[in-house]
């Protein structure tokens, strides 16, 4: 089972960029793609435990800030050396201007 | 094509482990053996100085590959093994032990060794080094809370290990020769930001001051200055550069300047032997003059162009220079080349982060640094990569001001 959390408002982010979110001793980032659609990923790249939040979003793409690992933010999907572990995602709704994101119960 | 005789790697560090996975990756199926000197897989340095210290990652998280996947991949190792001579002629390799190997291809991805002060008393136990695992390992323990530190040049690796130490609560003074910190490779700025954030952190830092001798009955009780001054302590770190590890190639007669000289393919004085890493002197994209560059980003690179090197095809090594350097809670990034530019436009950023811009006399991008809180520059460094590559004028009024958008810059969408 799963729960939502609202991560942010709408407007807290801008398009084709990403928010950090932490909650419940977790941390996750939310992405606003150009086309306006939200996701959410795990909130730290698979090769070392680095905020991705910090990194550069371009188009459906976001590099870590530090090792220029590049995921695909839609599927997670790691896009080669030296990252080589997709990111967990999160199913994502937009309601009352919020933004909310499904995590799994404890 | 398959060859009898194999790829033989020789060095198991960053660039030589790249190497090695890159070659499969590239499709690579002949014989391939990764000849390394130390007993471990593959590694990268950067947790060294940092996570490693502070223990807040293993040091197993810094292996590049598993044992299982060089294994999986038919990439054979031997660890632990070194090489004493290359016959370029007769493409073989004499090991350590006498054992001879033929090579079809050769890559030397040797490194370097960190260079120790030629000074009385250096050989006295706890004047440590930090270049390896192992380094770090013997380093690790003595940086106890209340442990007096000294740290022998304020370059990055001093640097980075004097804020892991001072965050382990440790006494921690630097003694730097030059006057300022980190000049080789920092403008002045980003050298007064480090000064800054190190003694509002309680580093003790002194620029210009030069070491006479390590003091000490077994082992190191104290510095002393060249002024008379001695400075207690239970543990030194020397961090003043390295050596790149260049003398089986200069034994074998390939040409080596400040390290293995390579052209632009990799490719060594020697048709059949490349270079990569620390050790490779090559030829900058940009002025054509020969460097060396020891980061992250280089091994990496490296690693993987070689692998295509090896394999024939003929692109020239391109990559743009980039490194960081994480120090406390901050952190600074240097992409490009600063030299040589024409103009400097600062950026002022929140909380003290400050952006540089090198320009060309043609207000084309040629190099940038930042420096702030976290990685908050991360990105910023990251479009200046972009806006480098993209060979466009930019205009200095919209680099100069914090509300005026990389991004835009780079889309073309001017915002002045």
């Amino acid at each position: 089972m799963s729960h939502w959390i609202a991560a942010c408002d709408v407007d807290d982010i801008e398009q084709e960029d990403v928010l950090r979110f932490d909650h419940a001793g977790r941390t996750y980032a939310i992405y606003r793609a150009p086309d306006d659609q939200f996701y959410a990923t795990a909130g730290t790249c698979t090769h070392e435990k680095v905020h991705l939040a910090d990194g550069l979003v371009m188009d459906h793409i976001i590099e870590c800030p530090k090792h220029n690992g590049r995921f695909d933010y839609r599927s997670g999907k790691a896009l080669g050396a030296p990252v080589c572990v997709n990111l967990q995602t999160y199913p994502v709704k937009l309601e009352g201007g919020r933004v909310w994101i499904a995590l799994a119960d404890a | 094509m398959s060859h009898p005789a194999p790829i033989i790697i020789v060095g198991a560090g960053h660039a030589g482990g790249r190497a090695a996975l890159a070659l499969r990756e590239q499709g690579y199926a002949g014989h391939l053996l990764l000849i390394g000197d130390e007993p471990h897989l593959p590694y990268e340095r950067p947790a060294l100085s940092k996570q490693l210290l502070l223990d807040s990652q293993p040091a197993d998280a810094c292996h590049i590959g598993s044992a299982e996947q060089y294994q999986a991949q038919a990439i054979e190792r031997l660890a632990g093994v070194r090489v004493a001579a290359i016959q370029p002629q007769a493409r073989r390799i004499r090991l350590h032990d006498g054992r001879e190997l033929d090579y079809h291809r050769l890559l030397l991805a040797t490194g370097g060794r960190a260079r120790h002060a030629s000074l009385p008393g250096a050989d006295l136990a706890g004047v440590q080094l930090l270049r390896t695992l192992d380094d770090a390992a013997a380093l690790q323990p003595r940086l106890q809370a209340g442990q007096r530190l000294l740290v022998v040049g304020g370059g990055f690796i001093g640097l980075e290990v004097a804020a892991s130490a001072r965050q382990l609560g440790c006494a921690v003074t630097v003694l730097e020769a030059g006057d300022r910190l980190a000049a080789r490779a920092l403008p002045p700025l980003i050298s007064e930001k480090l000064l800054a954030l190190h003694r509002a952190r309680g580093v003790e830092v002194r620029l210009g001051c030069q070491i006479a001798a390590f003091r000490g009955d077994g082992s190191v009780s104290a510095v002393a200055l060249a002024d008379g001054e001695l400075l207690a302590c239970d543990t030194v770190l020397v961090g003043i550069g390295i050596q790149p590890n260049t003398e089986l190639a200069a034994a074998a007669g390939l040409a080596v300047g400040n390290g293995i000289r390579v052209d632009a393919r990799l490719r060594t004085s020697d048709a059949h032997i490349y270079a990569v890493g620390d050790v490779c002197e090559f030829p900058c994209p940009v002025s054509g003059q020969p460097q060396r560059l020891e980061t992250w980003r280089n091994a990496e690179e490296q690693g993987r162009h070689v692998a295509r090197s090896l394999l024939g095809a003929d692109d020239a090594y391109a990559a743009l220079p980039w490194f960081w350097s994480d120090q406390f809670d901050h952190s600074l990034q240097l992409a490009g080349q600063l030299q040589a530019a024409a103009n400097c436009v600062t950026r002022a950023l929140p909380d003290d982060g400050v952006l540089l811009f090198y320009l060309d006399a043609a207000e084309r991008l040629q190099g940038a640094c930042g420096w702030g809180a976290g990685n908050s520059i991360a990105r910023d460094i990251k479009l200046a990569e972009m806006l480098i590559r993209s060979g466009k004028a930019l205009p200095a009024a919209a680099l100069a001001d914090p509300a005026s958008s990389l991004k835009s810059l780079l889309k073309g969408v001017t915002s002045v």
